[in-house]
């Protein structure tokens, strides 16, 4: 694997360590993706039963399980498990893995702080997830944390404010990390621009999370002086607006939207010339439009607070800025279309994700278009049209590229090929539960029924059924994703270096499974 | 294989077609209700033009990609091409968009300019919104009075009230005293809120607005038809957020002007609000 003596003097076992500490102290790229993954696993299938109880309350009208104090809490917590638990340090690990792979590197730039980043994380979650069993329960004023409300919260407020900046914390150096590896440790003679689209969409998204983690977390301590300090940012009584808070968040949090995708755009766009066996349609142009839904990301935040009584000229300059992000969007969703014409197509699970993640991403696309328009958007805000809008960008966008990554890296990480049959009945199964449960939701929303309800008016009874269906054929589903990577691990046939007829890149030169310190000797790039 | 495909095809859309229009199916109503405002057109028209822009662009794109995949496929004997990019067809596809962008902005913005125009009302009714009711206060005549969940859907919507709620006609949709307005009269709506946020909407009315604590906020409409409309609270406000609807019963002038005095108010008529018309509401 590699020579005995290294001009590292302390450091010349390049294995693993042996039993816990390996994965307690490790400052190795592969070791902390994997744990990253694990990790989003996990909290992918303790915010979805959430989910799914949630779904289960709203199979019928009525209430029949949880009262809706409790309904509130699984709301919020479902939320930001999702997305700080599940989506991002999903991306996060498959950056940790694939990016030194992928630009010719033996590891990240900052190992020790990337050891840091992941293992906050678990601490940070415990914590939040704790709140749950606190007096006056967890958090219960929706992952949007809008005041007034959320200062209604009981003991579990503090602890909520500083899950929430330890997962900053995390983010934060996980994306220095990220842009410090790609602007430093490129192998000789890969230019910006011959960067795998993967790595493109990680630096800009690395850039993203750097300039907003920071707003998330002064809004929040802005929550908490306003509770325990007697300060007023958000309460008009004390002179403060709690239309602020509204501001300061969607500051953040529309490109946090952007950066539970991008990662996604760049999978996708690794994926289909792969399996069309033909090159990625219009490079450059990705490159750009990456980076223009970057930059406009920072200047349509308020169009999710259309409601809350803003200027006319307001209304329109956030109007015409949010219509202006379908442009370089569909010019991605073009190129995915022209990378697949008239190439040599075949269908393995990464490659049906890829392709759903495109049909069904450009559905929540094109809501998300409709929520643009304001006159409309009266109707649909805080319904469930909008929910449908958010998990088909989120769901069958992000989640789906996340699993494409797994099945089509999986045995390079692992060395063995996973079984494909059981991986085409996942894809099945998930992409017709994901169907059944958010596309009725859309006309549950047009119909009038507003979202974060416990219960709901009789006329909403029968798609409320259907896509509760849904979420139960989709949420079992997903125990076919983890049979399949155990499958794989334990019974997997070995798999060549270049996994895929197709495959180009540097990931694809090394052995598989890839060797503990990617590229000892940088590779040469033409 | 087409062949075989359009008889299951055939039978969805028209399946489809009678959820959408056969009233008796109602409870599957798949597109926005249809409104009883001088606005709702308008604003309706408008999300049915976005739907259907959407919906060709979908087809012609999901149609291209779907022959693409049929078509393109190893196992029907394709080779892959090697062309990367037509710089011709990036910016015609580039530039598409911005024209139908730029074909939707313009009634959009003329939409905002006429919800927006709450001048010149007819009569005006502070609205608050209250963890878990609403309060009504009609500032031309002193009526004023609170809007609280039916106590029939409130008794069934306990946990295990075993009560079975779709024997409730207006489940959770129904008030013990509703919002009564003169139908043609243009009526200005201020809104606050005494605790945290909520959010008034009633569907068939067209406008919703959040109820902020320490503001006001204004929107209107003019009924063009009697009857009973009803909507619910739309922004998350706690325990009860599912609990506090919101029913408005738009009837004649002489019927309000009866409905006022029964209800202590001051004008037997409705009288021209004489509060600022001004758009910035800050004053108040």
């Amino acid at each position: 694997m590699s020579e005995a003596v290294s001009h590292d003097s302390h450091h010349d076992d390049h294995g693993p360590a042996k039993g816990i500490t390996r994965w307690l102290f490790t400052t190795n790229h592969k070791d902390i993706g994997t744990l990253y993954l694990i990790f989003s696993l996990i909290m992918f299938f303790t915010g979805g039963a959430m989910a799914l109880i949630i779904r289960a309350e709203l199979f019928q009208p009525g209430l029949q399980f949880v009262d809706p104090h409790f309904f509130n809490q699984l709301t919020t917590m479902h939320a930001l498990l999702m997305v700080f638990g599940a989506v991002m340090p999903a991306f996060v690990g498959l950056a940790n893995w694939l990016l030194p792979m992928m630009i010719g590197a033996p590891d990240m730039a900052l190992p020790r702080m990337n050891n840091w980043s992941f293992w906050i994380l678990p601490f940070a979650f415990t914590m939040l997830i704790s709140t749950l069993f606190m007096q006056g329960g967890g958090p219960a004023g929706g992952w949007t944390l809008y005041p007034p409300l959320v200062l209604q919260t009981g003991d579990a407020f503090p602890f909520m404010v500083f899950a929430i900046h330890l997962m900053g914390i995390s983010s934060i150096m996980g994306s220095i990390n990220v842009i410090v590896t790609i602007l430093n440790m490129r192998a000789p003679g890969m230019t910006l621009l011959k960067m795998p689209l993967f790595v493109w969409t990680w630096l800009i998204t690395a850039y993203l999370l750097l300039a907003v983690m920071p707003v998330l977390a002064g809004a929040v301590t802005m929550l908490l002086t306003d509770k325990y300090f007697g300060t007023g940012f958000f309460l008009g009584a004390a002179g403060g607006d709690p239309v602020l808070f509204q501001h300061i968040f969607w500051f953040f949090g529309h490109p946090e939207v952007y950066i539970m995708i991008l990662p996604a755009f760049g999978i996708v766009s690794q994926i289909i010339p792969t399996f069309a066996r033909k090159p990625l349609f219009g490079y450059e142009a990705m490159v750009y439009a990456t980076a223009t839904i970057a930059f406009l990301s920072f200047i349509v935040w308020a169009h999710h607070m259309f409601t809350s009584g803003m200027p006319i000229a307001g209304q329109m300059f956030f109007m015409f800025a949010t219509m202006l992000i379908a442009i370089p969007t569909a010019v991605k969703v073009f190129n995915w279309t022209a990378t697949m014409w008239r190439g040599e197509m075949t269908f393995e699970t990464p490659m049906l994700f890829a392709v759903a993640f495109v049909i069904l991403f450009t559905i929540g696309g094109f809501s998300g278009l409709m929520l643009a328009i304001v006159p409309a958007d009266y109707q649909y805000h805080d319904t469930y049209f909008v929910v449908a809008h958010f998990h088909y960008v989120l769901v069958p966008g992000a989640v789906f590229s996340i699993m494409a990554a797994t099945y089509y890296w999986l045995p390079k990480w692992t060395g063995k090929m996973y079984n494909e049959t059981l991986g085409k009945t996942h894809f099945w199964l998930s992409t017709i539960g994901v169907n059944v449960l958010f596309f009725p939701q859309h006309f549950l929303g047009l119909a009038g029924m507003p979202r974060r309800i416990p219960d709901y008016a009789i006329q909403f009874a029968d798609f409320n059924m259907v896509s509760s269906i849904g979420a139960f054929i989709f949420g079992f589903s997903q125990l076919f994703f983890v049979w399949v990577i155990v499958d794989c691990v334990r019974n997997g046939k070995q798999a060549t270096s270049q996994v895929w007829e197709g495959a180009e890149g540097l990931e694809w030169t090394l052995p598989s499974p890839a060797p503990y310190h990617s590229f000892e000797t940088a590779p040469e790039i033409k | 294989m087409f062949k075989g495909l359009w008889k299951p095809i055939c039978a969805t859309v028209a399946v489809l077609g009678l959820l959408a229009l056969n009233p008796a199916l109602a409870a599957w109503q798949l597109d926005m209700p249809v409104g009883v405002t001088t606005l709702s057109e308008m604003i309706r028209d408008l999300h049915r033009e976005i739907l259907i822009i959407c919906t060709i662009t979908a087809v012609v794109l999901f149609g291209v990609m779907g022959y693409a995949l049929f078509a393109f496929r190893k196992s029907r004997g394709a080779k892959a091409a090697t062309f990367s990019h037509n710089t011709t067809a990036e910016i015609i596809w580039t530039i598409i968009p911005i024209f139908v962008l730029i074909y939707m902005a313009v009634p959009s913005a003329r939409g905002i300019l006429e919800i927006e125009d709450a001048g010149n009302p007819d009569m005006t009714i502070k609205v608050t919104g209250y963890q878990w009711k609403w309060g009504y206060e009609y500032l031309d005549n002193g009526v004023s009075f609170f809007a609280n969940l039916d106590e029939l859907s409130a008794e069934a919507a306990r946990l295990d009230s075993g009560i079975d709620v779709m024997d409730i006609k207006h489940y959770l949709r129904d008030v013990d005293n509703r919002m009564v307005v003169p139908v043609g009269k243009k009526v200005r709506i201020l809104l606050t809120a005494n605790d945290v946020i909520h959010s008034w909407w009633v569907p068939k009315l067209y406008i919703k607005k959040d109820a902020i604590p320490g503001f006001i906020n204004e929107m209107w409409f003019t009924a063009t038809e009697t009857g009973v409309f009803r909507g619910q609270c739309t922004e998350l406000c706690g325990r009860g957020h599912g609990y506090m609807p919101i029913v408005v019963e738009v009837v004649s002038e002489e019927d309000y002007a009866v409905w006022v005095i029964e209800n202590g108010g001051e004008s037997p008529t409705v009288s021209t609000t004489e509060i600022s018309t001004d758009s910035s509401v800050a004053a108040l």
